[in-house]
Order: C-alpha cells, then structure tokens, then sequence
C-alpha cells in the first residue's frame, strides 16, 4: 500500500516500546471482515497496516462468466446497505451498452428506489457512529425505519437485504398499491424519527467532543485519494454523481448538496443527516411528478416475458428460452456508467466483444478507494478515534472487497 | 452475647441476600428499561413478563465452559473476579438499611455495623476494586484486556479524588464520618420539624458525587474499561462462564450500594418528608423508612440505566480532561464554598 509506505514514525522511539494490537480480522467495530494491524503508543496509533481480501469473491471474474441478467444479484453483495443502487446501476450501465430507450416512469420509479435506498444506507451509518460512540438507543430507532424501507423492497422485488431489483429495461412489476401504502407510511414516520436521532446527537455536547476534529481529512488529501459521495462532500467538494453527470432523470428534481468544511466525522454525520432530508424530498418530488406510463422498456432479449405469452405465443417462448438460458447476445462496444451509491460514484466499466457474457467488468467501488486512505488519517489519533473514523467513512466489507 | 451474634448474623445474611437479589434483577431491569428507552419488548420468555430471566442467566453462566487462557497468570486470573465481587458486597456493611426496630422491647439497629469512619470505609473498599478490575485485566495477558484496565484503573483513581473531596465538603457540614449520624442529621424534613436533605445545602457535592459515582461503576458515559467497540470486552474479554459473571455482578452491586450511599448522603436514607406526623409508632416508621430508601436506590439504580441507554461515552482524554480539569477544581471549590459558608453560620 502506497500510503502506509509514505508514513514515517511521528515520534522517533525504540521498536520495543511500541505495541501492535490486532484490529481484526473479527472485531465488533470492523462491521465485517478485514485487518488493521495497529503500532500503538499507548492508545495512540502511530501507525497502521491495513489487510483486506478476507471476503473477496472474485465478482468481476464472476462476471466474465455470467450472462448480463445473471450479473445483478452479484452488485448485491457489493454495498449490502444499498444494494438497490447497485442493481439499478448495473441495469443501466447494460442499458446504455445496447442503446435501450427507457420510459420515464421507470426512470422516476428507480429515483424513488434509490433514494429510499440511499436512505437506508446513511441511516445504518450515522446510526453505527452513535454505536461506536456508546449511544445505542438512535441505533434502534434508526433500525426500526430500515425495516420499513426492507419491507417496501420487499413489496416491490420479494427480496430484503440483496434485493435483486428491477430487471434490465424496468421493473419485473409495477409498484403495487400496497406498496405505494407502505411508502406513503415511511415518508410519514421517518422525518419524525429523523429528527428525533438528530436531536439525540448532534447537539450533544459528549457527541461533538468526540466527533469534532477526529479523522478528519483535507480538501486536497480527499481528492487525491479521489474521494466521492458523503466522505468527499464532508470535505467541502459538491461533486455528486446525481447533479455532475445526471441519471435516471435526476436533472428533473431539486436538491441541494449539503457540504461540510472539515471532513471530520462530525462532518460526515451531518452530511449523511442532511442528504437523508434531501432523499426524502426527491422522493416526495418523484412521487407528485409520477409520468404515466409502462413499467418496463421493450427490450425483448432482456425482458422476460409474461408467462402467458410464453405458452402462447412464439416469439415470447423462445425470448423466454434464451434469456434464461443466458444465450442473448450484445452489441460490442466499452461503457462507463457510474451512479451516486451510498458511498460515492458507484461505476461499472463494462467491456463487450459481443458475446453473451462480459469480456472485462470493472466495479468501481467507492469503499475500496477512500479505504487507502484511512491509515493517513488515523495516524497519530486515539483508538477511540480510529474506530469512529471506519463507521463514519462507512466502510463496508462486502464493497471493500469485490 | 448469642443473641447479639445471632442477630448480627441474620441481619448480614438479609443484606447479603437482598444485595444479590437486587444485583440480579438489576440486569433484568436493565434489560428492560432499555427495551423500554429503545421500543422494544427485552426479555419476556422466562416466567411471566420474563421475570426469571436473571436465574436463567445465572444458570447459563454457571454452565457455561470455563476457560483459563494458558498464557494468562491462572492465580491472577482466577483472584480478579473475587476481588471485584468481594469489595462490592463488602461496601454494604455500613449504610444504614433502616433506623432501629423495638422487638420484644429490645432495640435492633438495622445496620450491620455503625462504624464512625463510615464513609471512610467505603472509600477503602471501592478502592480495593480497583484492583479486581487491574488484576483481571493484565492477568489476561491479552492487549485489549490491557488496555480496558489501564483505562480502568487511570479514571477510577482519578475519579476517586474528587469524589473524596465532594464528601469532605459535606464532612464539613456535618461533622461526622459515621453514616447512620449523617442520616439521622437529615430526619424529618417537611412537616413539624422542618428540615432539609442535604442536597438542598450541596448541590453541587451532589453533583459531582453522582458524576464520580457513574465512574466509579464504570457506567456509561464512563464505560471507557469495556467498551464493546473498541475494546471488544475490555478488561473481561478473556473471561467466561461464572467469573465473567462475577464482574458483571460486581458491576451492578456497586451500582446499588453506589445508589445506597447517594441516597444516603444526600437523599436522607430512610427518612422521608411528614414521617414525625403521621402518628405511628417507632416500629412501623422504620419499616416504612426502610421501603422508602430502598425506592429511592431503585430510582437512583434507573437514574444509572436511563443515562446509560440515552447518552455516548467519552475519549480517554476527555475523561480525564473532565476528571483533572473539571471535577477536582470544582470539588475544591465547593470545599472553599462550605468552609466560608460554615465558618459564617458557626461565628
């Protein structure tokens, strides 16, 4: 790792005095599975070695091996917090590689989708800070709303945590009025929640003590780390994947990018509080301004057809045999397609030589960037410190790991 | 001389039973009360309303495999968790339960002992858990049972003086060491004998008497020694089965006598308003007195859990920043405050 070999001892003192205590692999502030070998000082880090690789799964050789419609529950395992995004990120990057046209309906239903999921992801995060910081009532209250979110997935895809959503080109179904309750129902109880964790922490003075000043990092260090989303914005850089580049119709909504000064992890809380306002907003506008219209695109080689059809009908039957078959095949052609994940510019950098599977599929995932980071800004802090530091950047293992 | 051993005996053994019984179903009220704080049900399997969930789980530790690491010191290991549980059920010998009862026109002093170095002597003992915790924690030889009880034995050492100095202000005032004379100092109170406790005179004793007391117990926003995130365990990490028990009970033992002695100090122990006026006789007002302060522990022991599942807890530094810099200023001036104050009054 280049930035642990850039660090040198800041106090110049005999091996023996120092100790190396074990971050991991299994600690219950890892929230997953990867080291941190510590060279303290006491209970300040002097320095640190990051291990990871505990859980890759090799995804993007996976890939090479997979038809396109067979890759999506493998996104979901990459940020297990929102893995929405990571399925409809996918679906699209494949989208733009065959040029598909998609109904506006969709496009406003994957907003509401990926706020709601982006939603769940900060809110698993501000809520582990206050964990890390020793306050687990917020946790619960925070826990409670995710089910809410959990249940509306799984109202819409059948699925909870690796959801597995949409379909290339749309949705598998329309939103079923229930659904459309259960959202209805989480737009009602979670500001009020919200502002209840809010005003549970981060106004507390322990809280701030603790949060203020900690981890934090600069401008210029984020950037060359080539931070994204909530770390980056923390910093004080309006990069967001949502308003630089737009998808899924972003443009169409207003938003306002909240921005920190000092990077810290009092920062990053706020960020996270203020973009999950944000969210809810978007969701409200997508809701109001809801086009009519299909639920999917037609993109026959992609889209399974309706059952009815494929007893029925020719064409259908045999879309049906080759779509489960995985003998589509696609255009060639290379495509970058990146979405604002929970955690930064979540890209997918797909190469195709027209057969049915990948040749190249890179996920760029935001954790395993500002990871590289995270030895720099720990050093000379205190455990305590260093702890807050991963929840608040919210590293998670899976997308650690691909 | 029998009957006052036998009397003394039954008395140790009614205190050292309500002691546990408290301590154990001081867990199921944690349980509970941060079910309650966090909307959730907590433990409602075991009997009705789960009401013998702490046997459950004494059960469960004491059938739990008991493991020695081989690099740990084993007669360390093992002496940790009995001075942790020894010292705290030792510091209940001198509060006074409850006043006198007449029985068979014999008085019977409802303490163990009255000791006129009362306060002195729970200082010692709390002292001694010190070193529970330090033992338990090196003895583990692993580096986060270290560090929990370097942790552990920096901020209680700390903490501990300026909870000395807020008693000395009180000491001040009252002119006594002794418990049972500092309780019967604040009888009466509303009523025909118009009297105060004594957190009406120290505020901010009290104060900084309730905030050591948090530390001492390693209670939340002081639970720096095993805090779960940092330290997986902190200095209990390598226990299990009985003696992880062991410091875990220690911990809600010295919460209730912490709770005793706050209400006893502070709170009037077993004096409650109106008690001269409401016309019984001596027997049943020591017995209302005595449920009386025993409400008063179970608030102070909900006090301790409601702070624990609403706030965070703070870095080592700050602990030691709001210990050195804040508490121990603060005590001394409080001492200045009373000495003035009495040396007014007493002219």
């Amino acid at each position: 790792m280049e930035a642990t070999a850039a660090i040198a001892p800041a106090i110049e003192k005999e091996e023996k005095q120092y100790s190396y205590l074990n971050l991991g692999p299994t600690h219950p502030a890892t929230h997953g599975i990867f080291q941190n070998v510590l060279k303290m000082d006491g209970e300040v880090i002097v320095d640190s070695q990051p291990t990871i690789g505990y859980i890759h799964r090799a995804f993007e050789k996976l890939a090479e091996r997979r038809p396109y419609n067979q890759i999506t529950p493998i996104t979901d395992r990459l940020n297990y917090c929102s893995a929405p995004i990571n399925n409809i990120g996918w679906h699209m990057t494949v989208e733009k590689l065959l040029g598909v046209e998609i109904p506006k309906r969709v496009q406003y239903l994957r907003v509401i989708i990926m706020e709601l999921a982006r939603i769940t992801d900060h809110l698993i995060c501000n809520a582990v800070i206050g964990v890390d910081t020793g306050a687990l009532t917020g946790f619960v209250y925070m826990f409670q709303q995710r089910e809410l979110v959990y249940e509306i997935y799984e109202e819409i895809c059948g699925a909870r945590l690796t959801t597995n959503i949409g379909r290339i080109g749309g949705f598998e179904r329309d939103f079923s009025p229930k659904a459309w309750e259960k959202i209805h129902k989480f737009l009602k109880e979670f500001p009020v929640v919200l502002e209840e964790f809010d005003s549970l922490l981060s106004r507390n003075r322990i809280f701030m003590d603790r949060t203020i000043g900690a981890g934090g990092i600069s401008v210029e260090h984020a950037l060359n780390y080539s931070f994204t989303g909530p770390n980056l914005r923390a910093a004080g850089v309006d990069y967001d994947v949502r308003v630089a580049s737009p998808y899924s119709s972003y443009e169409d909504f207003d938003f306002v990018i909240p921005v920190g000064k000092n990077g810290d992890v009092y920062d990053r809380f706020m960020v996270r509080q203020e973009e999950m306002r944000q969210s809810l907003s978007i969701i409200k506008q997508a809701m109001k301004n809801l086009p009519e219209g299909p639920y999917h695109a037609v993109v026959p080689e992609f889209y399974l057809p309706h059952k009815e059809d494929v007893y029925n009908n020719m064409e259908a039957l045999i879309y049906h045999f080759k779509i489960v078959m995985g003998e589509t095949e696609v255009p060639k052609g290379e495509v970058y397609h990146c979405v604002e994940g929970g955690n930064g510019e979540l890209g997918f950098y797909l190469i195709s030589d027209g057969g049915r599977t990948p040749f190249r599929l890179h996920f760029r995932r935001p954790c395993f960037i500002f990871y590289q980071a995270y030895p720099e800004m720990i050093k000379g802090s205190m455990l305590s410190d260093a702890i807050l530091t991963m929840s608040s950047m919210n590293v998670i293992a899976g997308e650690l790991d691909a | 001389m029998i009957a006052f051993v036998t009397y003394k005996m039954i008395l140790v053994l009614v205190i050292f039973t309500i002691t546990l019984a408290i301590a154990a179903y001081s867990t199921y009220a944690e349980r509970k009360v941060a079910a309650f704080l966090q909307d959730r049900v907590g433990p409602d399997r075991a009997g009705p309303f789960g009401i013998f969930q702490p046997l459950a789980d004494g059960l469960k530790f004491i059938y739990k495999e008991e493991i020695i690491p081989n690099v740990s010191n084993k007669l360390l290991f093992v002496f940790g968790p009995c001075i942790a549980m020894l010292t705290a059920l030792m510091a209940g010998v001198v509060v006074p339960w409850g006043d006198t009862v007449f029985i068979g026109g014999k008085e019977y002093s409802l303490q163990i002992t009255d000791l006129n170095i009362g306060i002195l002597y729970v200082f010692g003992v709390v002292s001694i858990g010190v070193y529970g915790i330090m033992i338990g924690g090196w003895s583990s030889n692993n580096k986060f049972s270290l560090l929990g009880a370097i942790r552990a034995s920096a901020q209680m050492i700390s903490y501990e003086i300026a909870m000395g100095l807020a008693i000395i202000a009180l000491v001040l005032m009252t002119g006594t060491l002794s418990l049972r004379e500092i309780t019967m100092q604040q009888a009466g109170g509303l009523g025909g004998d118009w009297n105060f406790w004594n957190v009406v005179y120290q505020p901010l004793g009290f104060l900084i008497f309730i905030v050591c007391a948090f530390a001492e117990c390693n209670r939340t926003p002081f639970d720096l020694p095993e805090c779960e995130t940092e330290l997986v365990g902190g200095y209990h990490t390598e226990y299990s089965s009985m003696k992880l028990g062991f410091y875990l009970f220690a911990e809600y033992i010295n919460m209730f006598i912490s709770s005793a002695v706050i209400s006893t100090l502070y709170f009037g122990g077993f004096n409650f308003p109106f008690m001269n006026n409401l016309g019984l006789d001596h027997n049943m007002i020591s017995i209302i007195g005595t449920i009386v302060l025993f409400a008063k522990i179970v608030f102070f022991i909900f006090f301790f859990m409601w702070i624990r599942w609403t706030i965070p807890r703070f870095r080592y530094d700050q602990l030691m920043n709001l210990g050195w810099k804040i508490m121990i200023p603060l005590a001394i001036f409080n001492i200045a405050l009373c000495a003035l104050i009495s040396l007014y009054i007493n002219r």
